[in-house]
């Protein structure tokens, strides 16, 4: 399988170059697999290999960021990522019983904790560390979006609203 | 009467304001900025010759501002590092991680006043000859690396960005970069390292300071979100004028993240040492108390980091008695009883909850966030989370509480970077001050 990438990507990928030195390319890595995973859902290794041309560095220097950074995916998760803090205030707020929630909704296993997926494909769901709005908690992330104080009826709502 | 003190907040909330360049401008943004560029040359008493940017980096000195990121550094100490004319090009990065559990302060600015960060931001960058910044912001922001761009895009457009930046011949741009979900990335040398487009592993010291050796091999300084917008208000009051807010050696405003179990969690922004932890927790105002008639049981002060204090615990300051309560929230006295305002993120946990349930879930976090370049804080922590999750599954043996300050004491002091302590702190904290509930969890 080869990656042809789209001509928004190209050209988000070449402006995403000239925001470092000329010398210091290697610098737009993580921007660049953003860009991937934002467009694609995931990174392929054909993605990488794309990439890697662009920036001029091996694909093995792309490899090693996506299996460091949390954020960045080697295969596809559902159409919605749900992230649901798992940290010690929004744990104090319920953080715990709202990923219980969700999962015994989506019919996931509450207690894993890695990303899992349902079998329409259309959730994926995983725990997430502090996600900096603990004052509202219990706080998750529906992809992009944020959704605070998050009770069981929020939550329902949430999910509805997932087309 | 306790009181907020709105300096960086003064506008994020108010009705009607919005983050857009306009809304800034009419509020008087950018006016500091156009200040900085009519400073004059001047001359000290043997007729040398001070230049503009060294007599803004001496009033940032001057006004005492400290680092709001975790450490406290003084923030015009650190610039000093840095010598010009510098044969290398100097870098500015903003550390907009906000990655510490408990933290959610700079959050509010980059989504409601992204301005006031950039103009502080240009203001900086200029006083120390930087040509190229950038914002570090966490990956999760997604929003908020949208909401800077943008504001970055009309900057440049009302031409405080760009080449030759209102006919001074100063040159600056500013570019976001996002970080994607490390901890690590926080810390100042992972962040450099993670902008150079490698893993966030933090860089062996010395040299201490990437003023030294930092992006790309070249004099770097690193600053928080909300260090850097406060330079924007010393070059508005004058550093004089900003060191007479909060207290001495503690100048200027702090804002605060309170969370946990207190009926209004919040972010709050107080004059540093002026406010108590007391107040903080229970006045109308701040925290409004805790729920349900619950009684405090532990405070965790300055971000996850930082060392637990325990609900009745009294300290000798100077020979006087004070009590946890009554203790201001401010650097050094925080330092002075054994623990930091970190982040200035208040966690408060009532008595309601199992003390060492929380210290769990912090050591889940720390085994999941340890980059793994140091065997001890890469093991340790690892440990560390199984002995604690041994304890709160009824599993725990007597020898726990000695076997996690063992291994605590091992990460202390002997990693590459900071985290091994932001790891050991809260366990040989919690063990120490809160060993009668070990001891129960194990003959329970
Ligand atoms: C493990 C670790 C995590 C950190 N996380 C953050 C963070 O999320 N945000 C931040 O501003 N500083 C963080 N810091 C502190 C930075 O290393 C650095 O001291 C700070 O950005 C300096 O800015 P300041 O002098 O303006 O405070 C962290 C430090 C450590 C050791
Ligand atoms: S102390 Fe921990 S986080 Fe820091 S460099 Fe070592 S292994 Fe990485
Ligand atoms: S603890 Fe959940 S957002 Fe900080």
């Amino acid at each position: 399988m080869s990656f042809t990438p789209s001509n928004n990507l190209k050209e988000e990928v070449s402006e995403l170059l000239t925001h470092y030195p000329e010398s210091e390319k290697r610098s737009a890595s993580l921007m660049v697999l953003h860009a991937i995973q934002e467009e694609t859902g995931y990174i392929s290794k054909e993605a990488m290999q794309w990439a890697a041309n662009e920036i001029g560095i091996k694909p093995l220097n792309l490899y090693e960021l996506v299996t460091f950074y949390p954020m960045l995916r080697e295969e596809k998760a559902g159409k919605y990522v749900l992230k649901v803090c798992r940290t010690l205030s929004c744990a104090l707020a319920g953080g715990m019983s709202l990923h219980k929630n969700l999962c015994s909704k989506l019919k996931l296993d509450p207690a894993a904790h890695g990303l899992q997926t349902t079998k329409d494909g259309k959730f994926s769901i995983e725990f997430s560390e502090c996600l900096a709005s603990c004052g509202t908690g219990p706080v998750m992330m529906c992809n992009d979006n944020f959704f605070e104080a998050v009770s069981n009826s929020k939550a329902d709502d949430i999910l509805s609203k997932c087309e | 009467m306790p009181q907020e003190y709105k300096l960086l907040l003064k506008n994020a909330d108010e009705p009607g304001y919005s983050n857009d360049i306009e809304c800034y401008e009419r509020n008087g943004g950018y006016q500091a900025f156009r200040k900085v560029l009519a400073i004059k040359t001047a001359k000290d008493s043997n007729n040398k010759e001070i230049t503009p940017q060294a007599q803004l980096r001496t009033s940032v000195l001057d006004s005492g501002l400290r680092g709001r990121g975790g450490a406290g550094f003084s923030c015009g100490l650190k610039w000093s590092f840095i010598r010009h004319p510098n044969p290398k090009p100097v870098y500015l990065i903003c550390n907009a991680d906000e990655s510490e559990p408990g933290t959610f302060k700079d959050k509010q600015i980059i989504y409601k006043d992204p301005h006031q960060l950039i103009e502080g931001m240009i203001i900086s960058c200029w006083a120390n000859h930087v040509n190229l910044a950038y914002i570090y912001i966490r990956g999760e922001f997604t929003e908020g690396a949208k909401i800077l761009n943008q504001a970055l895009q009309e900057a440049r457009k009302k031409g405080y960005l760009g080449k030759d930046i209102f006919d001074s011949g100063y040159d600056l741009d500013i570019h976001v970069h996002r970080g994607a979900g490390a901890y690590i990335c926080g810390e100042e040398t992972g962040l450099i390292e993670s902008l150079e487009g490698k893993r966030a592993y933090p860089r062996i010291k010395p040299p201490y300071f990437p003023a030294a050796l930092g992006l790309y091999m070249c004099p770097t300084i690193v600053n928080n979100v909300e260090t850097l917008c406060n330079i924007k208000h010393i070059v508005e009051m004058g550093a004089e004028a900003f060191a007479k807010l909060g207290t001495p050696n503690n100048t200027g405003t702090r804002l605060v993240s309170l969370s946990g179990d207190v009926k209004q969690p919040g972010y709050f922004e107080i004059e540093t040492g002026k406010v108590t932890l007391g107040e903080l927790i229970n006045e109308p105002v701040f925290g409004g108390g805790l729920r349900d008639g619950n009684k405090l049981q532990a405070i965790i002060p300055g971000g996850s980091s930082s060392k637990v204090l325990r609900a009745g615990e009294t300290f000798s300051i100077e020979d006087k008695e004070i009590d946890l309560l009554d203790i201001p929230y401010d650097f050094d006295t925080l330092m002075k009883i054994g623990t930091m305002s970190g982040s200035g993120a208040i966690i408060v946990i009532d008595d309601s909850r199992d003390i060492i349930e929380c210290l769990a879930n912090l050591a889940e976090f720390y085994a999941h966030e340890s980059c793994g370049q140091c065997t001890p804080c890469r093991e340790g922590s690892l440990w560390m989370n199984k002995a604690l999750h041994r304890l709160t599954h009824g599993e725990g043996r007597k020898e726990d509480a000695e076997y996690l300050k063992h291994i605590a004491h091992n990460i202390q002091g002997r990693t590459i970077c900071a985290f091994g302590e932001a790891c050991a702190w809260p366990v040989l904290s919690f063990v120490d001050k809160f060993k009668d509930k070990f001891e129960e969890k194990v003959s329970a």
